[in-house]
């Protein structure tokens, strides 16, 4: 028999924060992934609101495109407030 | 321990200078403490290695909750049965967060848990005894779970974040059943003359089991220097089981209990406790499949998996429907 569909599992563990990657999980539907969350991630209340989604919907850039991607920011410098000098006196900058 | 023998195919260990240049690159990840995710390069060994390691300890999870899964319905009080649910229950997530860890290396779940039912994949020794009387329920949770932590601390730190990950949220969960079982164990000394004899039979036959969930001695071996350097295993099985026997005796004193050991005596010059020789024929009988329980425990694992079927079937069949009318509508 194949797997049952693999989701992944996204937990608000607090009103006011950012719902955060927690692992994943088989389901065959939607509502079976949403339950199997609930009893799997949160059974010391470590969630307000649950997200799931299909594994296959993400789309993840792949390691190998990290220098492309992200090298390019580190010489950009100046998009830092440290990169600017300002004298002592002068507050509120 | 719960993954008590993993092989890692290595047969030699090479100098930095001998490895190609990917793997030499991969190496400076794990020794600058860099966390490995699952679609980096990776050696196809350490790979595998966490594979076999990763769904061991799975396989130990899920077959951990028939020994007491066998109490439930008789555990003494509603408060008890309550607790014992939790654990259970607690259990059974351990094994899919660790099923889900392996499966981030590309494992597929259906193939491992087969594996597991044709007895072709381990498990921990430790699952294969039977719980004869309730004191049994307090001392798996007071010594295996106990052991349990001991191995799971450092794994947090292991360098395959999946795994590392999982490892984080289970140890948060087995300090409570360390301690549910240790208080079951308090109860039963401080009650009648048979509640005692009870906790002290129990103590008797799980002490030696639990020592050898550590595993073999294995300072020498290739398979750990090897996991030690991916940084997959961190201490090796003599340390942490020393680490169990020293936290373990004032446990054990406090019960006023004694644990069956005419060899176990305080070193004054090494500050650990000195103890007998482990049956080691024991271990390894259990481990290939001879212990007292070790078929029962597949039998009823493949029983509870072939009966589920239909439904799993049904489930899948049902999801397929939705998803071809949203098709449909859409
Ligand atoms: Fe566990
Ligand atoms: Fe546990």
């Amino acid at each position: 028999m194949q797997d049952w569909p693999l989701w992944e599992v996204f937990i608000r563990s607090r009103r006011g924060l950012a719902h955060k990657h927690v692992g994943s999980l088989h389901a065959c539907d939607a509502p079976m992934a949403l339950a199997n969350a609930r009893d799997i991630y949160t059974r010391r209340s470590e969630g307000v609101s649950i997200w799931v989604v299909r594994s296959t919907d993400i789309i993840a850039s792949a390691p190998g495109d990290k220098p492309i991607l992200f090298d390019p920011s580190e010489d950009k410098v100046y998009r830092h407030p440290t990169f600017y000098e300002i004298p002592d006196e002068v507050d509120n900058l | 321990m719960y993954s008590q023998f993993v092989d890692t195919g290595v047969e030699r260990m090479r100098c930095a200078e001998e490895l190609p240049e990917l793997e030499r690159a991969f190496q400076d990840k794990i020794d600058s403490d860099i966390k490995i995710e699952p679609k980096d390069w990776m050696p196809e060994a350490y790979r595998q290695t966490l594979v076999r390691q990763i769904s061991q300890h799975a396989h130990s999870e899920i077959v951990g909750m028939l020994p007491e899964g066998n109490w439930l319905t008789r555990a003494p009080s509603l408060r008890r049965k309550l607790i014992l649910l939790a654990k259970v229950q607690d259990e059974a997530g351990h094994g899919l967060y660790l099923y889900s860890a392996a499966e981030t290396l590309g494992a597929s779940r259906e193939a491992l848990i087969e594996a597991l039912h044709a007895g072709k994949a381990k498990y921990s020794s430790i699952f294969n005894y039977p719980t004869l009387s309730w004191a049994d329920v307090g001392a798996i949770g007071w010594l295996v779970d106990g052991a349990a932590l001991i191995n799971q601390i450092p794994l947090c730190r292991c360098s395959y974040g999946p795994y590392a990950r999982a490892m984080v949220r289970i140890c948060k969960e087995e300090s409570f059943h360390q301690r549910q079982g240790y208080e079951i164990m308090l109860a039963l000394c401080a009650g009648s003359a048979v509640q005692k004899r009870m906790a002290q039979d129990a103590l008797d036959r799980w002490w030696w089991p639990s020592l050898m969930m550590f595993g073999p001695p294995d300072a020498e071996s290739i398979h750990t220097q090897q996991a030690m350097r991916w940084k997959i295993k961190r201490h090796t099985n003599d340390e942490l089981r020393q680490k169990f026997v020293d936290q373990s005796v004032p446990q054990a004193d406090y019960l006023e209990l004694t644990l069956p050991d005419p060899a176990l005596k305080r070193n004054e010059q090494t500050g650990h406790y000195d103890f007998g020789a482990i049956d080691w024929s024991e271990f390894w009988s259990v481990l290939k499949g001879d212990g007292p329980c070790n078929r029962q425990r597949i039998a009823t694992r493949r029983q509870a998996y072939d009966e589920g079927r239909w439904v799993r079937e049904a489930a899948l069949a049902y999801g397929a429907k939705q998803d071809r009318r949203r098709a449909e509508f859409s």
